[in-house]
């Protein structure tokens, strides 16, 4: 894979990008976490 | 359930629809207009001003008025004030109105409103703060759409799929919390790219914060004078705990306000003196700034608080127009009145009457879908079947 | 390097997990990019200029742009205060300076970080490694943040059209370029105001006509720096402000600029679930234990209700 990055911005795009993508999985692991923290005091 | 259809027929038509259809009339005509001649027959953007009141005040406003939706339900289900409850509900309302309508007036805006869709599927703007923006409020439709599809399938009497949904609440409030943080700071965002275009008086790297804490400002205003116009107008539909919660709510929401508008003109006066702009304040720009940041940050900061302490519940309620108004002189200010102010006169804009014109048409369209919905669905008032259900 | 969609695509799933730790590039934000070595750019030196308007009209030819208002003959419209447009890519203006009229030709100035680039969210604009910033109409949505953006007044729309309206802006002769020609406006230039080449030459060139001639050129290379550099760079005789080219933009990346703001984002995503989730956890505790007081309170309060009957009941009995 190409890693050079010769501008700011192309820098930025491949960073956000990635950001991005991840930002979904983050939600749903977070969500999964807290019910597999909370599950055994609730109802 | 149906009784207000009997006082419909004999008073079909008042000065309220009268006025209504006719501005529907004429906004349909302008879509036409819109749609057949492009953008050049109904605005007065120009080269150096890409941006009008269709994002000046249908995206910007429209946005941050929408904000009582993720105010009122993270002040319910995540901060615990059960007393607000009976606020729900008009707020998610309002809100999933409001974003729709943003949304459509994003139609009229953009160049080839059908592309819309592209920042998703077809090539990503990552680095765009529009990009981030764009996402948000398709997302945050979404999860508004669905907080409010309960009252609507209580109306259809759908059962199941109303319980499961409400069994959602407390994801789908965070989830709105979470977007609408990162949009509403965003939407301030997006002119950070243009320091040398906005006046440094407004322009500052703590945009999205102001741009944020102003939505719960706004949020929390538009709770207020969304719920004095409903009682005003559709009295007939509120059950007695949304009347009996309706002053606590005013009292509460305006208390709220009061110190968040406190917070925001503190932090607007570090951001100008970080921003070392104090000698512009003495300039033309500089004395509209201070009317701003007194006349509709202050003020209304400090009528909240009386009100509050006294409990006189219609000045809050005419103080939340004032908050609002403010919301909206902010917003005209950073995108379009502060924008370009290195301009000569004769580059800047002036909104086209026809722009005016589909504003008003959208808003219009707002009420009218607010009106048929509260007439129908349990929104001012809790469904027979799920009394107790909180 | 240009990342194309497909690399975008290509990213999604675990695919796109090994370049956050392969990327040895990614490992600092504070990182200094040159941009591309040997992209090209163009020099303009206002001293040269005679406003012939020229370049106007072979730009107008070579992008085959509508025939436009005013002939390229008539010089009269130099003098009015004109921009780049839906229908010219470039203008040239005269401004009465100092030293007498001086010429400045306007037209995109294919930016090192291309603020036009940055702001847009389908990525329609590419900094090629030749160094123009090229324009993709297909995929343009038309919500002109672009022109909100770019520092130089720069993008036109096409407001006029209903169904396909673009942006329309210099290409620095792109489709030209590549091919191995000059820009239509450098190679129609009968002063040579105008040169192409590598913008690191051109850098020096420009050096060393300010060494050479020191009274006779203002001190600074309009350009080297402005919002990050730019490809299209100038020579002026007079100071730049005189010639209505701003000073005052500083130098700072667009893209630097809106990187605080977009980092905030992964910050929110990550924190405010755990924050919100904690204030719900601690009120529905505080509840819980409310609850359970009352419930201990009217407990309490019925059985002593209980043993007082009990008492009561006791005397009486006895
Ligand atoms: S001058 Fe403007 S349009 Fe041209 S590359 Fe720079 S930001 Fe983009
Ligand atoms: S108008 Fe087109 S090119 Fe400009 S930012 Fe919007 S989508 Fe991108
Ligand atoms: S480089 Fe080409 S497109 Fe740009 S101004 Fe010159 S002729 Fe026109």
């Amino acid at each position: 894979m190409d890693n050079v990055f010769y501008t700011l911005h192309d820098f930025f795009f491949h960073t956000e990008s990635i950001t991005y993508l991840l930002i979904v999985p983050v939600l749903v692991g977070i969500t999964l976490f807290w019910k597999f923290l909370a599950e055994k005091e609730d109802e | 359930m149906y009784e207000n259809d009997s006082t419909d027929e004999k008073s079909w038509i008042t000065p309220f629809n009268v006025v209504a259809g006719l501005i529907v009339v004429i906004g349909l005509v302008i879509t036409i207009l819109r749609f057949t001649g492009g953008l050049a027959t109904v605005t007065n953007l120009s080269d150096y001003n890409p941006w009008g009141i269709w994002i000046g005040f249908d995206l910007l406003v429209g946005v941050a008025l929408a904000a009582g939706g993720y105010v009122t339900s993270a002040a319910v289900y995540i901060f615990g004030m059960k007393r607000y409850h009976s606020a729900v509900r008009p707020a998610i309302l309002t809100g999933f109105l409001g974003y729709a309508l943003v949304v459509l007036a994003l139609h009229y805006d953009v160049g080839r409103p059908w592309r819309l869709p592209y920042p998703f599927i077809v090539q990503q703007g990552t680095t765009s703060v529009l990009f981030e923006v764009a996402a948000c409020v398709a997302l945050y439709l979404a999860v508004l759409f669905i907080e409010f599809s309960p009252a609507a399938m209580e109306w259809l009497g759908i059962k199941r799929a109303r319980n499961l949904v409400d069994k959602l609440t407390l994801l789908l409030t965070i989830l709105g919390v979470v977007l609408s943080t990162m949009h509403q700071s965003s939407l301030g965002a997006l002119f950070l790219i243009a320091p040398s275009k906005l006046h440094p008086l407004w322009y500052s790297p703590f945009l999205p914060i102001y741009f944020f804490i102003t939505s719960i400002i706004a949020g929390l205003s538009m709770v207020i004078l969304e719920s004095t116009l409903s009682y005003r107008y559709l009295k007939h539909k509120m059950d007695e705990v949304y009347l009996k919660e309706k002053n606590d709510v005013t009292l509460g929401f305006g208390k709220a306000a009061s110190f968040v508008l406190a917070g925001y003109f503190i932090i607007k006066f570090f951001g100008l003196s970080s921003g070392n702009d104090w000698r512009y304040l003495g300039t033309g720009y500089g004395i509209w700034y201070l009317v701003e940041l007194f006349g509709f940050v202050a003020l209304p900061c400090v009528l909240y608080a009386v009100g509050v302490r006294e409990k006189n519940l219609v000045l809050i309620k005419w103080t939340s127009v004032l908050a609002v108004l403010g919301i909206v002189v902010n917003r005209f200010n950073v995108c379009l009145i502060a924008f370009n102010w290195h301009l000569p006169s004769s580059e800047r804009y002036v909104p086209h009457w026809l722009e005016i014109g589909i504003s008003i048409f959208i808003v219009t369209l707002g009420i009218l879908a607010f009106r048929f919905i509260v007439t129908r669905m349990p929104i001012l008032y809790t469904h027979t079947d799920y009394k107790d259900s909180h | 390097m240009s990342i194309s969609r497909r690399k975008f695509l290509g990213w999604v799933g675990a695919a796109g997990l090994s370049t956050v730790w392969s990327g040895p590039a990614s490992a600092a934000t504070t990182k200094h990019f040159e941009g591309y070595p040997d992209s090209l750019g163009v020099l303009f030196d206002n001293l040269l200029c005679i406003g012939c308007r020229t370049c106007e009209e072979a730009c107008n030819k070579v992008n085959e742009l509508p025939p436009p208002e005013q002939s390229f003959k008539d010089l009269s419209v130099l003098d009015q205060k004109r921009r780049t447009t839906a229908k010219t890519y470039t203008i040239v203006n005269r401004y009465n300076s100092s030293k007498g009229p001086m010429f400045r030709k306007i037209q995109c100035n294919h930016c090192l970080e291309p603020a036009c680039a940055s702001a847009c969210f389908v990525s329609a604009f590419k900094k090629t490694k030749e160094g123009a910033v090229t324009y993709d109409a297909s995929v343009c949505v038309g919500c002109r943040y672009c022109m909100i953006a770019c520092p130089f007044e720069i993008p036109a729309y096409e407001y006029d059209k209903v169904l396909e309206p673009r942006i329309m802006k210099c290409t620095m002769c792109y489709p030209r370029v590549i091919k191995g020609l000059l820009p239509g406006c450098v190679e129609i230039c009968p002063t040579e105001a105008l040169s192409f080449g590598k913008r690191k030459d051109l850098i020096r060139m420009a050096r060393d006509r300010i060494h050479r001639y020191p009274d006779r050129y203002v001190d600074h290379i309009y350009g080297e720096h402005e919002m990050g550099g730019t490809n299209w760079l100038y020579l002026s005789g007079v100071p730049y402000t005189e010639v209505d080219m701003r000073e005052d933009l500083g130098v700072t990346p667009a893209s630097e600029l809106t990187a605080g703001a977009l980092s905030s984002v992964p910050m929110i995503v990550g924190l405010w679930p755990v924050l919100l989730t904690g204030i719900y956890a601690i009120n529905k505790r505080s509840d819980k234990i409310a609850k359970h007081e009352r419930e201990l309170a009217v407990d309490q309060a019925e059985k002593a209700a209980s043993e007082e009957a009990a008492k009561s009941k006791a005397k009486e009995d006895s």
